[in-house]
């Protein structure tokens, strides 16, 4: 009754489509509460510190205190900047973080998932538009940090898009299908999860990934000890945190990707599905974590002929043996 | 036919949702939490504490744009190769000729910008 997938929308349904969109944002919200919090206990640990623990049990309502900061202070609007720009540019951004995830598919069922047919590309395509936020947040402030900020994130992300499309294209040619839901299934089906034949790409989606995400090593759209934050320099109070949130949703939505593509989604042995593909979503933003601890910041020489000179070339001979070896095997 | 309808209705609701928090946040809920006391201090431009001199929009690096120029040369390759994955059982192996050939001709374009200079930032 609840489920809308494949049938005609009535009342019920329609009631279940909405429930589903909202716990799937009341989520999103926890996710990134949470994740900001784990970041900043496991650098913690990582660099012999305790991290958060003073507000609640543990610091559990550390982040909730830093919200409801964000929310009192005063939103300051610089007197040279756009003003319409500069007041749309964090919703321009935010928008399409929160609906890439209505394809990622989080269980077997579909309630919280529209089972698109072209999935992967829509994800692709839509985390393309953020970008137009960060560029325009940044030309909108009139700052020179902020526009420095904005053009290297937009050469970056521009850059880092090619391989990261590239070595989905692996994956796609695996299962025959650019749904995630089939993706999935056919990784199910067949026993391995694409890490395994798909190495070389995940090594590329990996890297490209991170790039995507704006995060160490590659995180010079906001390297703070030169750029002091990069494109949302000028920005205060609420509107600075929907970039942050941006920034974290993007996060939980390459993690869950990165599940799905790669590790098998919701499918394993044993637990639910759900369970499964929260434990691939944690180890990977785990792992971003940890980067972020260890890794010191590239150099923008570094960081474009990286992607063109070392992640193209990989992404192009995975997707050709892919290729061949499906054609002939 | 429901199914396909359905998945993007569910996308829809999404975008919804997405404009929802934020336009709540800032125009509905924020105006009664935050102050609002702007002075002339406040609303310059940030620059490390001194006074902002010119304007930010100048002239910019023309590396920016050869780099855009090779994205969408890229991304329309990627672009294409999207279907012929999807259907690349069906087709067999003259999709994998074809397709090599296509890989081919591009990848003379990246090697004549890589010995172009193009990919170095200088």
């Amino acid at each position: 009754m609840w489920h809308w997938e494949a049938n005609p929308l009535n009342g019920p349904a329609v009631l279940g489509m909405i429930i589903g969109g909202v716990v799937i944002l009341l989520m999103t919200l926890g996710v990134v509460t949470y994740s900001i919090l784990w970041q900043r206990k496991l650098i913690g640990w990582i660099q012999w510190r305790i991290g958060p623990n003073r507000v609640g049990p543990l610091g559990l309502f550390q982040t909730i205190a830093d919200v409801i900061k964000l929310l009192i202070k005063e939103d300051v609007i610089p007197e040279k900047s756009d003003r319409a720009m500069f007041l749309l540019a964090p919703i321009i951004a935010f928008v399409p973080s929160f609906t890439v995830l209505a394809v990622i598919p989080f269980s077997a069922h579909h309630v919280f998932t529209a089972n698109a047919a072209i999935g992967a590309l829509f994800y692709i395509a839509l985390s393309a538009i953020t970008i137009h936020g960060v560029m325009l947040g940044a030309w909108a402030s009139n700052n020179k940090y902020s526009l420095i900020g904005g053009m290297r994130s937009a050469a970056m992300m521009v850059s880092y898009e090619i391989p990261l499309g590239l070595s989905i294209v692996g994956v796609v040619l695996m299962a025959g299908s650019i749904n995630l839901n089939d993706i999935v299934e056919a990784q199910a089906r067949s026993g391995w999860w694409n890490v395994v034949p798909q190495i070389l790409g995940f090594i590329v989606f990996l890297i490209a990934s991170t790039a995507e995400l704006n995060r160490t090593p590659f995180d010079l759209a906001e390297a703070e000890s030169e750029l002091v934050a990069g494109y949302h320099t000028e920005y205060s109070g609420f509107r600075f945190a929907f970039f942050m949130l941006t920034e974290y949703v993007y996060l939980f939505a390459m993690a869950g990707l990165c599940a799905t593509l790669y590790l098998g989604g919701w499918s394993g042995p044993f637990l639910p599905g759900w369970l499964w593909f929260a434990i691939k979503v944690f180890l990977y933003i785990s792992f971003q974590f940890w980067l972020q601890a260890t890794m010191p910041r590239m150099r923008i020489d570094q960081l474009m002929t990286f992607s063109w000179k070392v992640l193209l070339p990989l992404a192009l001979v995975n997707l050709v043996l892919t290729a061949v070896i499906k054609a002939f095997v | 036919m429901f199914q396909y309808w359905n998945g993007y209705l569910f996308v829809a609701l999404f975008i919804i949702l997405g404009v929802f928090l934020p336009v709540a946040a800032l125009w509905i809920i924020g105006p009664l939490l935050r102050p609002n006391h702007p002075t002339q201090g406040k609303r310059s431009t940030y620059e490390s504490g001194l006074e902002p001199f010119g304007d930010a929009r100048v002239r910019y690096n023309a590396r920016y744009y050869l780099f855009a120029l090779l994205f969408v040369v890229f991304d329309v390759e990627t672009l294409f190769l999207y279907p012929w994955a999807v259907s690349f059982k069906k087709l067999g192996l003259f999709a994998l000729v074809e397709m090599l050939i296509f890989l081919f001709l591009l990848v003379i374009g990246l090697v004549y910008a890589w010995r172009k200079k193009v990919l170095e930032w200088t």
